[in-house]
């Protein structure tokens, strides 16, 4: 008997390893052997604890599970009342375009026999076979562009830094994921951290680096545990090493953790934390592309955009290039939270309304009280209004909307939500989460809460305050965590404008 | 700092170095600067000033401030010009309706965590801060600040905890935090041109505070030198000089000349009426590049100190007391009792000590003095006992007495080798340089028996240090060359072009022979011969190398060989005549090269010409209208045996304190007491004034016109700032005693006598006052062949025609450890005192170094059961005397270390008479010792400091 129940951070959180403890000694009790594969979650977050059962015809999902429904695992599965159907056949699942995640949920994430059989290392085994520029040109091709947020095109970052004559280049995969609401990178290293491994080699290949170090948040022990543990087996199966496969140049890889900062998701201040230094944004240019880790070439990509590479080589950019709208192309990987229905990941082209996430795909509100306010991006996000649901998914898309699609973060918020609560929230964030190297970002923020607070104590002459320090912030800011925190704040104002009422108060 | 009278621009970001230039249009004006440079530099190239807090032109751009935004046509948003790049092109604008308001934001938050007191603020005037307020047109601030950094309470009278109370722990210089702005400056001034990295930024976000180390450390328990770059750095009061706080901002600036250490700062004097408010170092003083260290920027309170003698003073023997007269009376007296030696001893009694603090011009009258006066050839100076060894090792290998290279070489080195020389102490901003290029790559390998500094300090680590036995250097230089040599690691096409190849040849066979090698000498050296073989390689192989060394190679018996040995290294590998390579001889004093240029050494007449020639001292002759004696005159040691003997009766010693600084303090004593007539000329009543008969009240490097040769042979100009407290210049008091003996000298401005320099000595033929001025600096040799003066010496052949490799048998010196005395004393310096401490013992600099402290290892200290600061008796076959032990194992086992800055240690008792064979540089590095605890000062230092105090009586005026 072979049972899938996920090892993920977040099925966990839910009792995953009581289930997984009730299973074994169900099995014990019973005499059964069974098989239990402590797998990636397959994204479906309000399923968790979700058990598949291998049969006949298929993964058979449960959940979510409880104790009193494990001994059931081993009955008339039929009648079992946390019974879902057939994985693959859910509509959550159906819908999706699992390029990237194809194997998140399905593999067990540290069996690299797995992971071949599941078309893991058929990405970088054409790689490899191919000249660096050639793989360079195939990225470019595919139309990805940076997850992380900032959408760069990955191919273009590449050029610049396989372009750049140095005697060490480095590959930095940024698995700092700080963004509220988000948890793509973590589901992704631990369900399928070969995927990232692979996506890195290539990307070392491609630009002539030779080592490369995943910097991940301390926060992650679980992705921490499991990205280190994939990278010995990379080793020990020559993956890694001084001839990638055998036949391919030198790369290896280190995990680093991170402080808890999370300003080092930002990648200048990034690399100074991996050189032992003050997580500080650094100035630029230049570029980490020309001047990154330890003054080298560095490519720093956000994980899910090197985990997409394998999927790019494997079905080819041209492939990839099929899905999305405008300069929007591939898929993306929605991280559904908040208030919501139905939560979790949901992998799929670029170009679906936001009314479509949160009403069909959610479910709407948890509370199953009105959507007044939907996050997109993470905390430096903008706040939509249900008026703004035809946005359809996409960077230019948000962007002229006064927001972001950051790190594909989404998090809803019921009518009960207070948006000059909000606002302050995002102040508040920003000053305690600044470097406290430019101005704008280390005493505006601070600034910004206490103009919120005389908002909300009636003084009308705060909100044009707030409206230029917002304007100070965005335009004046190092970095994007001073220059993005705005977005909330302004959103805010402008789309609920109630919120900031003087009289709001003595209306109450 | 904002400058006065003579502005130094701030160009906002470091010059940038490309050849290649670009052009570009800033606010519709074209411009075209080398390719690297800011936008924010460009625009200062046009007298566009765009508004700036956080950058300065002393250290890399860092974009934190966001004042100086500017608007690129064709690119996305409002680009920091400080750290963007100009590209050829742009089309830029800085000054645009966006960035007006988008600078007002920014300054509108600077002000929102800001003091208003600026009528009372001690930078009132001078802030960066307030001139951008008003450059931006702030004219409210509309915050309703809650958190703040400045306020120690807040409205309802709590105490504000992040508001931190003025730290004024260090003697010269304040840090308050109310005032900070966070720009990080001084952070980045004390990690990118200092090299300390003693301060830091603690917290995040609003909660980022400058901190010296740990927020429980202050600036005088931190790793902090003092050097002031901070200070300088920084655009506000909070780290404000204590002199400024006091007394005001300066209203005008002189551009001097450091009279500490042989680097030769350039500095601003900024007075306020003869009020020395503060000394800055000078952005474009070729030596420091805009550097300076603990000495030079604060330490110049001894020029005001109360010590300071302002009269001439006489007396008939050393046992009265001292009788205040006027300068002809004192003029009348000491030439009579010249005279009258002369008279009844012979022109050969007499003699002179030049100095090496004082002026060329100062130097060359004193030496005239003798010559042309006393009608002797007995000069020497303080040089003999420190870098003697250096002119003559460099003139037999390469020809000249001085270094090769200028310090801007230091830039293009790939590979430091240090000997004997503690850079971080004696030469601050030299190290400083020289940090900054091991920083960015260049390898070190450190020769020395102490663990200085240098060898391991934040961000440098030396790849070998070598701790040598003292005493043993030769055998150590030797076996570099044997590996380099016997490795086939020498440049065959350099030696076959620029040296003699017959005596290479012998030089080979003599290096390579099996007792000079590593492994041979490892026994005597304390050496591993693993590590010496790498550091050879390294040296031959590791690119342009350059080797820096001090008073370590050459005080010793061999001294003189060590330096050949040293010249030979650098021929061997071809590391002579181009930038980043050479031989540097890091001289001690200020003027120590320029007093042995102008002809200080009995033997030499200016310019390293021997007194035997008959053309050179016809010259002399011809201009003097006198003879000069063709046979060399006296050393200092000969003059204090000669004295001893009863032949030598009279000396004229000016800035120099041969007591304290003269090997066997007893001998030195000895000398001295026997002596009819001893003129001292300086600014205290130094040890040597015990024994004086006369003392004529020197002016200090404040008050007078001349110039100091640095040990690059830098020729700068000290310009008279304030008038002398003593009512003369030395070079006047000099030529009055010239003209009380008859000379009739009429020099009325030191560049009269720079115009004799020049038409009597060919390497000074081109040095005149106006070169000078118009040039700032120039290095000897500087004549019709070099208008310009010489940064590079030995460029395309050596100035003595081949280089020529002498072999260097090692042969120990006499001076060795046994039962009685096991332990070697070696001696140096620390940072914050200078030579015999009579300056600096004399500013608040006592603060870091109250006392000499003799440095033990745990081991031996352990076995003579001596714990950390106790009393400690020291004693060799000289003398004996006690100071307070410091438990280290910054010195191997067997070796023991102490300065020499204080009088009342003496540590010059213990050393002994020997001393380099081919100079007489006295053997101070190697002395043989035996500690044990001790109760307190010893009976010579009791007799010592009773004879001292009765000798400086001085008589009540009547």
């Amino acid at each position: 008997m072979k049972i899938y129940l996920p090892r993920d951070a977040a099925a966990k959180a839910l009792g995953a390893d009581a289930i997984a403890d009730a299973i074994l000694s169900e099995a014990s009790r019973r005499g059964l052997t069974v098989n239990l594969v402590r797998n990636g979650s397959r994204g479906m977050v309000w399923l968790e604890p979700l058990a598949e059962v291998v049969t006949d015809l298929g993964r058979v999902a449960f959940g979510p599970l409880t104790l009193g429904d494990v001994p059931g695992l081993f009955g008339d599965l039929p009648s079992h009342p946390k019974l879902l159907g057939l994985t693959e056949d859910l509509p959550w699942m159906k819908a999706q375009t699992r390029l990237t995640f194809a194997r998140v949920g399905v593999i067990d994430p540290l069996s690299l026999e797995d992971y071949r059989a599941h078309g893991g290392l058929t990405g970088l085994q054409k790689a490899l076979v191919m000249a660096p520029e050639a793989i360079v040109a195939e990225v470019t091709a595919s139309g990805l562009r940076g997850r992380g947020g900032a959408g760069f095109p990955t191919g273009i970052k590449w050029k610049t830094v396989a372009g750049a004559v140095a005697d060490r280049k480095y590959i930095v995969c940024n698995a700092d994921e700080g963004d509220s609401g988000t948890f793509a990178d973590r589901m992704l290293m631990e369900g399928d951290p070969f995927t990232l491994i692979e996506g890195m080699i290539i990307a070392g290949v491609a630009v002539g680096a030779t080592k490369g170090f995943v910097y991940l948040r301390s926060e992650y022990p679980d992705a921490i545990e499991v990205m280190t543990e994939a990278v010995v087996l990379a080793r020990a199966a020559g993956i890694l090493g001084v001839s990638v496969l055998g036949i391919g140049p030198a790369f290896d890889i280190e995990v680093r953790t991170g402080a808890g900062a999370y300003v080092c998701g930002e990648e200048t201040s990034l690399l100074n934390s991996l050189e032992g230094k003050r997580g500080v944004v650094r100035a630029k240019p230049p570029l980490p592309a020309l001047e990154g880790f330890l003054g080298k070439p560095t490519v720093v990509n956000n994980v899910i955009s090197l985990a997409t590479i394998p999927a790019i080589f494997e079905m080819g950019a041209a492939f990839y290039k099929g899905f999305g709208l405008g300069r929007s192309l591939g898929t993306i990987p929605l991280q559904i939270a908040g208030n919501v229905a139905r939560g979790g990941l949901y992998e799929c082209a670029f170009g679906l309304t936001l009314g479509q996430i949160i009403d069909d795909i959610a479910g709407g509100t948890a509370t199953s009280r009105p959507v007044k306010a939907v996050q997109v991006g993470g905390p430096l996000g903008a706040y939509f209004p249900r008026e703004m649901f035809h946005l359809p998914f996409g960077y230019e898309e948000y962007a002229s909307a006064d927001g972001l699609i950051g790190h594909a973060g989404i998090v809803v918020f019921d009518d009960t939500a207070d948006m000059l609560k909000q606002a302050r929230f995002a102040m508040e964030f920003c000053a305690i989460e600044s470097c406290g190297k430019c101005t704008p970002c280390r005493i505006g923020a601070v600034r910004g809460v206490e103009t919120i607070d005389r908002i909300a104590k009636g003084d009308s002459a705060a909100i044009p305050l707030l409206t230029d320090l917002c304007q100070t912030m965005k335009a004046g800011s190092l970095c994007a965590l001073g220059g993005f925190t705005p977005y909330p704040v302004m959103s805010a104002m402008t789309h609920f404008p109630d919120d900031f009422s003087p009289f709001q108060e003595a209306a109450e | 700092m904002k400058d006065f009278i003579l502005p130094d621009r701030d160009f906002g970001t470091p010059a940038a170095k490309s050849k290649q230039m670009v052009t570009l249009t800033i606010d519709g004006f074209a411009v075209t600067v080398p390719e690297g440079t800011s936008i924010m530099r460009a625009a200062a190239e046009l007298g566009i000033t765009v508004p700036k807090l956080c950058a300065t032109d002393s250290v890399a751009a860092f974009g934190s401030c966001r004042l100086c935004l500017v608007e690129i046509e064709g690119r996305n948003g409002t680009p920091a010009s400080c750290t963007t790049p100009v590209a050829a092109g742009l089309n830029v604008r800085t000054q645009t309706g966006k960035l007006k308001q988008l600078r007002r934001g920014v300054m509108e938050l600077y002000i929102s965590d800001h003091p208003l007191d600026c009528l009372t603020c001690s930078a009132n005037g001078d802030c960066e801060l307030q001139d951008m307020a008003g450059a931006v047109g702030l004219r409210d601030v509309r915050y309703d600040a809650v958190d703040t950094h400045f306020k120690s309470r807040d409205t309802s009278g709590k105490a504000n905890p992040q508001w931190t109370p003025k730290d004024d722990s260090n003697p010269y210089f304040t840090y308050d935090p109310a005032k900070c702005i966070v720009c990080s400056r001084c952070v980045r001034a004390c990690e990118e041109v200092q090299g300390t990295f003693a301060l830091t930024i603690e917290g995040r976000g609003f909660d980022s505070r400058v901190s010296f180390g740990a927020k429980t450390d202050t600036a005088l328990t931190s790793d902090c030198v003092s050097c002031g770059a901070c200070v300088q750095a920084c655009p506000t009061a909070t780290l404000q000089e204590k002199s400024i706080i006091e007394i005001g901002t300066p209203e005008r600036s002189v551009i001097t000349t450091c009279a500490y250490c042989g680097v030769g700062c350039s500095f601003k004097a900024e007075l306020r009426g003869d009020e020395l408010v503060r000394m800055v170092p000078y952005k474009h003083g070729k030596a420091n590049r805009g550097h300076s260290c603990v000495k030079g920027r604060f330490a110049y309170g001894y020029a005001s100190h109360s010590d300071r003698i302002l009269n001439p003073m006489i007396r008939d023997q050393i046992s009265d007391p001292w009788r205040e007269v006027s300068w002809p009376e004192a003029m009348a007296f000491a030439a009579d009792r010249m005279r009258g030696i002369q008279a009844k001893y012979g022109r050969q009694s007499v003699g002179v000590i030049t100095s090496s603090r004082c002026t060329n011009e100062e130097t060359y009258l004193v030496q005239k003095l003798t010559r042309a006066v006393f009608m002797n050839n007995n000069t020497d100076t303080c040089a003999r006992v420190c870098h003697s060894p250096t002119g003559y090792g460099l003139g037999q290998t390469f020809g000249t007495s001085a270094g090769t290279q200028d310090f801007d070489s230091v830039e293009q080195t790939d590979v430091v080798l240090i000997i004997g020389a503690n850079p971080t102490d004696g030469h601050p901003v030299f190290a400083s340089r020289l940090k900054k290029r091991l920083r960015a790559g260049a390898k070190l390998i450190v020769i020395d028996p102490r663990r200085t500094d240098i060898v391991r300090s934040p961000h440098i680590e030396a790849q070998q240090h070598l701790a040598l036995t003292p005493g043993t250097n030769v055998a150590v230089v030797t076996a570099l060359a044997h590996v380099i040599v016997t490795e086939g690691l020498y440049d065959q096409a350099f030696i076959m072009e620029r040296c003699d190849w017959d005596e290479f040849q012998d030089y080979a066979e003599f290096v390579s022979q099996p007792h000079n090698s590593p492994e041979a000498t490892e026994l005597l050296t304390g050496v591993p011969a693993a590590d010496l073989r790498a550091a050879a390689r390294l040296y031959a192989k590791g690119g342009n190398a350059a080797i820096y060394y001090g008073l370590g190679v050459t005080e010793h018996s061999q001294g003189s060989t060590t330096v050949i040995g040293i010249a030979n290294l650098a021929m061997l590998t071809g590391n002579i005549g181009r930038p980043g390579v050479g031989v540097n001889p890091l001289r001690g004093q200020n003027n120590v090269q320029g007093a042995c240029d102008m002809g200080s050494f009995p033997h030499e007449l200016p310019g390293y010409r021997h007194v035997k020639n008959d053309n050179v001292r016809s010259i002399y002759e011809d201009l003097w209208g006198v003879t000069i004696d063709n046979e060399p005159g006296l050393r200092i040691p000969n003059m204090l045996d000669a004295a001893v003997e009863g032949t030598f009766k009279g000396l004229y010693c000016q800035g120099e304190d041969i007591l304290q600084s003269d090997p066997d303090t007893k001998h030195v004593a000895a000398g001295l007491a026997a002596m009819e007539c001893v003129i001292v000329h300086d600014l205290f009543l130094n040890e040597t004034a015990n024994y004086a008969h006369v003392f004529l009240p020197g002016s200090t490097f404040l008050e007078k016109n001349g110039t100091f040769t640095n040990a690059e042979r830098r020729i700068n100009r000290v310009r008279k700032v304030m008038a002398p407290r003593n009512g003369y210049e030395d070079w006047e008091v000099t030529q009055m005693l010239a003209n009380a003996m008859g000379a009739g000298w009429a020099y009325t401005h030191p560049s009269q006598i720079m115009e004799e320099i020049a038409i009597t000595t060919p390497s000074f033929a081109g040095v005149t006052y106006e070169k000078l001025e118009t040039m700032g600096s120039v290095q000897w040799p500087c004549n019709d062949a070099a208008p310009e003066g010489t940064p590079l010496m030995h460029i395309d052949g050596f100035v003595r025609g081949k280089g020529r490799f002498i072999n260097t048998e090692y042969v120990a010196t006499d001076e060795r450890t046994g039962p009685r005395f096991p332990l070697l004393l070696t001696t140096g310096r620390i940072l914050s005192q200078y030579n015999v401490g009579a300056q600096t013992r004399r500013t608040e600099n006592v603060i870091w170094h109250e006392a000499d402290l003799l440095e033990v290892h745990p081991h031996d200290a352990e076995l003579r059961g001596i714990k950390e600061g106790d009393w400690v008796r020291l004693a060799s076959r000289s003398g004996e005397t006690t100071l307070r032990a410091k438990v280290t194992d910054r010195v191997s086992p067997g070796v023991v270390y102490t300065t020499f800055h204080h009088p009342d240690t003496q540590a010059n008792v213990i050393t002994t008479d020997y001393s380099d064979w081919a100079t007489n540089c006295p053997e101070y590095k190697v002395t043989a010792v035996q500690i044990s605890p001790s109760n307190g000062p010893s009976d010579w230092q009791t007799d010592y400091a009773e004879q001292a105090a009765s000798a400086r009586r001085i008589l009540a005026a009547e």
